[in-house]
């Protein structure tokens, strides 16, 4: 059995002031001063930290605007001078799809490298759009033993990026398929090119190290490459090169020392994939398809090329198809994907990469039940190091996370953590789905609950047609 | 099915019955008003600077939201929770309007954004707290919406068609909401109760032991069982045993041949609806000596309970571990709990074939002292689902009345009891609401550090004195007493004489996002 595949991780706290829910709203001008005041019961202790941290405001690390909700204070006041509110820097934070929850907890990953545990059971809605619209399926009795990441039994995370053989061809007892390269990446997860308003130059390196220090890749544009520090012919084998139709092919010596090169999607796709091909050999070509009105369609036509080995769809950054009026979600756009090359013979051949509205872990896992076989993510690697996404990443804009002042080590060190916290979760659900092998969960929809079919099932048969979508 | 012969010649005496006296207590409604000082209340008047003290705003009120104390000048800070609010403008002793000098402003409170979420409103919460104190359901006047949460699906979206006069008058005395949990016939005792409900597995640790007392108290006084979670079984219980029912989950904690022996119910626990197929998280901090004396196990560490029994791999394995603890406690029932996959109808007839007495689906969106978050949402079917799936399937196979089919996972309200019935179980089992009563603002905080900031789900000596037994009894109490009135309302509504008259009374329901236009047979 090969190596457990284990991500080391080490807690790295904020260096900005945190950003919490609630915050309390203290009318002081009424107090009556109670030697036995509520703050000094909190039983998170948050008063007394933040009263430190006004003393001290060089120290940014203290916790502040970090209260639990939990109305002890508030209910216990003598004059009822304390009120909880959600806090307007909370509700500032992100958009409508990458929203302040999802912020929040990516922080929380990024900081301890643990799975977000809660009590109180769920909180949210019953379904909602996108992801929020399918459930994964899980076993009661009839399975084997799974026991998540405390257990003891192996749950592979490994994908295989690349063309594989419809079938082995045998010559008597000896196989004679010419076996074509694959790319063996630890878990379906790749650094993907941050999108243009986000891209940071400083970034750039941390992005390669990161992908050597987890054993993934990471995508980078090759007009690059200079940025790229000092270290990186080091992590060529986790770096590759995104090639804009415009851009000229890097050097040979430095294209040979990599894995996988992404190329733009165009009409001369077979052309030059042969040319890299001839520069190196065993390089896999992975071919970016945005997934546009004709996105879903294109994918699968160059599916159906026998020189085509990987296809990386990219939806915006909400997961929503590009430039149409009723955008479809990522979701359904690489089931369809699926279907077609499931329905064609063809899907075990091709390597699907699907990026574009991957914010959580849950997502990962779901995406890869709708037939992808990995996925790229860039945002919440960006989020890992404080990004509120506001989008103030010009220059001369004050960035609030002040991502200008990170160290490496600081970003390195969140960004991994929080790629760890994403392995872990991806093996509590394939354990509670009872799968063990990454490999195997994808496409695998007998394992997930569609909303639309559910309700159908059951309620459709209860209350007749239905309203709304 | 076989009925086992003979039980009183072949029984060792320590199995048949509970030699320590069982306690009695009243169902009695009292009051029990809130423990803190400042009731988060739905609206809340502002005095301003203006206001001259003549104090006729605590005249007319007769609420008493307006309190000057014996002695004192100035108001005391106003009992907002008591203000019905807009509703009070259309009687006579609306303060605002009465105050000479316009000093009083009635505003919806603020904190209510910060209180609660989607599956349990702030209305809700409020209401709930409402009912504890009082045990009516609250007055409308107050004007909570407190019968649905704001999901946007399942329960939410569901309704009840309420005909606009009942085609049968039943005076309330005359309907009946007991339930049978032994419905196999198998020579095992009958077992009824009062209401179609009992509580949930909550173990010590994840709760303190006045939580659990509090719920076993208000089982006895209703009828019903509250059940110890998989955390063991504590000796201040056994006046209560014989309304508690003992679990055994996939870790064993504390699960000893004589706890099994006190019991009328044994629960086999396979999966939890909040975690589903990752078995049991109980975190190193609130694993206390107490904690770890009672599970045999060591202070400080993480408790996890594996998933799934390592013994059970099929329905014929399942059957072993119930005729272990049927030979065991032969008196005891067998309840089987498992989540809501797609074959949750296998496997609940499954169960059945095995000889489970009631099967409890335990469904997605259910309460839980700590569960990794990406489990509560994304795993498994919702309870709605999973209600109406097996129901069929057990129809189908005919064996409906032959088992007792118990719900939960995000039942809230007694509504949502009511709705669970007509989609199809025989009765619920709830979790989160009894701790609301207790006063839980679901603010998520209770897995780890000292655990509930609350006293509720705590371990923590001094957080655990927050609570007293009698008052969270009494609680609880009230809680069931309102829900009670509510669901025989519900069923006077109908027409219907027994809450098992409403099983499977899908055609009495609408969905506010269907058309509701099938033609029925009933």
């Amino acid at each position: 059995m090969p190596e457990k595949y284990h991500i080391k991780t080490q807690a790295v706290p904020p260096r900005r002031p945190r950003i919490g829910k609630f915050g309390v709203v203290d009318w002081r001008e009424d107090c009556a001063r109670c030697h036995n005041c509520v703050k000094k019961d909190c039983v998170y202790d948050r008063y007394r930290q933040e009263m430190q941290y006004i003393r001290d405001l060089n120290d940014a690390n203290v916790l502040f605007f970090d209260c639990m909700g939990c109305f002890s204070c508030v209910q216990n006041c003598t004059k009822g001078l304390l009120s909880l509110s959600i806090n307007p820097a909370y509700e500032r934070m992100g958009n409508s799809y990458w929203t302040p929850d999802i912020i929040l907890i990516t922080w929380a990953q990024a900081e301890t490298a643990a799975i977000p545990v809660s009590g109180a059971g769920y909180r949210g809605k019953f379904s909602g759009p996108g992801f929020d619209a399918m459930w994964t399926d899980m076993s009661e009795i009839v399975r084997p033993t799974r026991d998540g990441i405390h257990g003891r039994e192996y749950i592979s995370t490994a994908v295989d990026i690349g063309r594989k053989p419809p079938q082995l061809r045998f010559d008597g007892i000896k196989s004679s398929t010419i076996l074509p390269q694959l790319i063996d990446l630890p878990m379906p997860l790749i650094i993907d090119m941050m999108p243009k308003s986000y891209r940071l130059p400083k970034l750039l390196p941390i992005f390669n190290a990161v992908a050597a220090r987890t054993g993934l890749i990471a995508i980078v544009d090759s007009r690059d490459w200079e940025l790229l520090g000092d270290e990186r012919e080091k992590y060529l084998p986790h770096l590759a090169f995104y090639l804009d139709p415009n851009a000229s092919i890097p050097p040979k010596d430095i294209l040979q020392k990599t894995l996988l090169v992404e190329i733009s999607e165009s009409d001369a796709v077979e052309q030059k994939i042969k040319m890299l091909k001839e520069i190196h050999p065993q390089i896999v070509v992975a071919i970016r398809v945005p997934l546009d009105s004709k996105g879903e369609e294109r994918a699968i036509e160059l599916a159906h090329n026998p020189a085509v080995e990987v296809i990386h769809v990219v939806a915006d950054l909400n997961g929503n198809q590009i430039g149409v009026e009723n955008p479809k979600f990522i979701k359904d756009m690489t089931l369809n994907i699926q279907k077609s090359l499931v329905k064609s013979g063809i899907r075990d051949e091709i390597t699907i990469m699907a990026g574009g509205g991957i914010a959580l872990a849950e997502h990962m896992a779901k995406q890869i039940i709708c037939g992808a076989d990995a996925v790229t993510v860039n945002l919440p690697m960006l989020i890992a190091l404080e990004c509120q996404l506001c989008k103030c990443c010009q220059p001369g804009m004050l960035c609030p996370a002040r991502i200008d002042e990170i160290s490496s080590g600081y970003a390195v060190g969140r960004m991994t953590n929080l790629i760890s916290a994403w392995h872990n979760q991806l093996l509590e659900m394939m354990g509670a789905m009872g799968i063990r092998d990454a490999r195997r969960l994808r496409g695998e929809t007998g394992r997930a609950l569609f909303f639309e079919d559910v309700e159908e099932e059951t309620f459709g048969k209860l209350f007749g047609s239905r309203k709304r979508n | 099915m076989d009925q086992e012969k003979g039980i009183n010649d072949i029984l060792p005496d320590n199995t048949t019955k509970t030699f320590v006296p069982q306690a009695e207590v009243s169902r009695l409604t009292r009051p029990a008003p809130p423990r803190y000082r400042n009731e988060i209340a739905k609206y809340i008047i502002r005095r301003s600077s203006d206001c001259k003290l003549c104090g006729k705003c605590a005249k007319v009120c007769p609420r008493g939201v307006h309190v000057i104390k014996p002695g004192y000048k100035y108001f005391a800070a106003p009992q907002s929770h008591l203000c019905i609010g807009p509703a009070c403008q259309k009687t006579d002793h609306d303060c605002v309007a009465l105050c000479p000098q316009k000093a009083l402003r009635l505003v919806e409170n603020p904190m209510m954004k910060a209180l609660g979420d989607c599956r349990w409103t702030a209305d809700m919460i409020l209401a709930t707290w409402k009912m504890a104190e009082t045990g009516d359901p609250p007055s409308p006047e107050y004007g909570y919406q407190y019968e649905t949460g704001d999901s946007e699906g399942g329960f939410d979206r569901i309704r009840f068609k309420f005909p606009e006069k009942p085609p049968v008058e039943l005076n309330e005395d005359e309907i009946d909401t007991s339930l049978e949990l032994n419905r196999r016939a198998d020579g095992r005792p009958q077992i009824r109760i009062d209401v179609p409900w009992y509580g949930g597995g909550m173990s010590f640790g994840s709760v303190s032991n006045v939580t659990q007392l509090s719920k076993a108290r208000a089982a006895v006084a209703f009828n019903t069982f509250t059940c110890t979670g998989e955390g063991g079984y504590m000796e201040r219980s056994r006046p209560y045993d014989d309304h508690t029912i003992t679990q055994i989950a996939t870790g064993l904690f504390g699960v000893r041949e004589e706890t099994i022996q006190r019991v009328r119910i044994v629960e086999f626990k396979y999966a939890q609806g909040a975690k589903p197929g990752l078995g049991g998280h109980l975190l190193a901090d609130k694993v206390t000596p107490a904690v770890a004396r009672m599970r045999e196990t060591v202070m400080g560490i993480s408790l996890f309970s594996p998933f799934p029994f390592h013994s059970v791999y099929s329905i014929e394995d399942h059957k072993k571990h119930m005729d272990w603890i049927k030979h065991v406690n032969r008196r005891a029932l067998i309840s089987t709990k498992v989540s809501t996959p797609s074959d949750v109808d296998m496997v609940a007839v499954g169960s059945y074939s095995a000889g489970t007495h009631i099967i409890h689906l335990d469904g997605g969106y259910g309460g839980t002292g700590a569960a990794p978050d990406i489990a509560k949402k994304n795993i498994a079917l919702p309870i709605e689902y999973a209600i109406v799936k097996v129901h069929n399937f057990l129809v189908q196979e005919g064996i409906r009345d032959k088992v007792t089919f118990m719900a939960s996972g995000g039942l809230r309200t007694a509504h949502d009891i009511a709705k669970a019935i007509a989609l199809g179980a025989d009765g619920v089992i709830i979790g989160t609401a009894e701790l609301v009563a207790l006063g839980c603002v679901r603010c998520s905080r209770c897995e780890s550090g000292r655990g509930c900031p609350r006293g509720i789900a705590t371990t923590d000596a001094e957080l655990c004195e927050m609570v007293s037994v009698e008052w969270g009894s009494q609680r609880i109490i009230n809680l069931y007493t309102a829900w009670r009135k509510e669901l025989v309302q519900i069923l006077r509504r109908f027409g219907l004489r027994s809450v098992s008259e409403l099983r499977g009374r899908t055609d009495l329901l609408m969905h506010l996002d269907y058309n509701n236009d099938l033609e029925r047979n009933k």
